[in-house]
């Protein structure tokens, strides 16, 4: 009955720091952070595919931009430098029929996009990026004026009327073959 | 005076080094908590273009990732050529495979959740548009719609 009366021993927890720092060294090195982002669109349904002409009817509505194989650009038949073309689309996006050449409203204006088969990849992401950002920065305007406020800060409602005013259509065609 | 001498001859209390375990503990949860291990192998270079109007792609676990770049490494590059090649999962695969592979990661995931499902093209720098077209064709053709072209985001 003598076993009773003994204090069971205290576990020494002077490793348990030790044994902590191993794991958190092993975390901190396994740990990537990186939060994936990226340019998202929305591929059109297989059997919709059709002339854009004939939806539209009006040529003023269609903002042509075509890369070719050596990654040079095409925009309305004029060749232009990758720099101009946020410009260009905003105006041709903005335009509101004032220029006879360029769209009547945003909303019927369509981009339409072709590259080559042999176009860069890094080169078709730059196009595409500067191409959203002329949607983006009509639609901080737009809510500017309207709203007072970013377009990125809106409620959702809010955020969903300036995306009508300023429609994204980008139409990307068939690449050639080359 | 003797206000001011009464502590010279106490030894300095050692710091208590007690909490410490508890301070590493924090850090370590925070660590286990955000750690995402990586799941495959690349077997391709992929290095991603920048972009500065990018967008965070939510909910990781509804996208799947479809590499595309030329074979990663010299001893690679010997067995299978210096052209793009794609990656879907942990092996090289053929332009034709990506709607099985998309109807199996639909499987995986429940009913509800598969119209949500993205697809993130990783696309090396160096690629050509070539391939890109032909697996956007074959996205179609498998019905998924929603892609994303991940990028880097451009400090500015």
């Amino acid at each position: 009955m003598a076993r009773s009366n003994r204090s069971i021993p205290e576990i020494n927890a002077g490793s348990m720091a030790d044994i902590a720092f191993l794991l958190l060294i092993f975390f901190l090195v396994t740990t990537t952070m990186d939060v994936d982002t990226g340019i998202s669109r929305k591929l059109p349904v297989l059997d919709e595919e059709q002339e854009i002409e004939d939806m539209q009817g009006n040529d003023r509505n269609i903002y042509e931009v075509y890369v070719n194989n050596k990654d040079a650009l095409l925009v309305e038949e004029e060749e232009m430098n990758i720099d101009n073309l946020r410009e260009g689309a905003k105006k041709f996006l903005n335009n509101n029929g004032r220029d006879p050449k360029l769209s009547d409203n945003p909303e019927k204006a369509i981009i339409s996009l072709q590259n080559s088969r042999g176009t860069s990849y890094e080169m078709y992401i730059s196009v595409q990026n500067e191409l959203t950002a002329a949607y983006n920065e009509l639609r901080d305007e737009a809510a500017l004026k309207k709203y007072n406020s970013n377009y990125s800060v809106l409620p959702k409602d809010k955020k969903k009327e300036i995306r009508k005013m300023y429609p994204m259509k980008i139409s990307e065609a068939e690449p050639f073959k080359q | 005076m003797s206000k001011f001498k009464k502590n010279t001859n106490k030894k300095l209390a050692p710091i208590s080094t007690a909490s410490l375990p508890d301070i590493v503990f924090m850090l370590l949860f925070f660590f286990m908590v955000t750690t995402v291990m990586r799941e495959t192998e690349m077997l391709v270079e992929n290095i991603l273009p920048q972009a500065t109007e990018v967008k965070k792609l939510e909910r990781k676990s509804l996208v799947s990732y479809i590499y595309i770049g030329a074979p990663k490494g010299k001893n690679r590059k010997g067995k299978y050529g210096t052209e793009a090649k794609l990656q879907l999962n942990d092996s090289y695969a053929k332009v034709a495979d990506i709607q099985s592979f998309v109807i199996a990661e639909r499987e995986t995931r429940a009913e509800e959740e598969v119209p949500l499902l993205t697809t993130s093209i990783k696309a090396d720098v160096n690629v050509k548009m070539g391939i890109v077209s032909d697996i956007k064709q074959e996205l179609r053709k498998a019905q998924a719609y929603k892609i994303n072209y991940s990028t880097r985001k451009d400090e500015k």
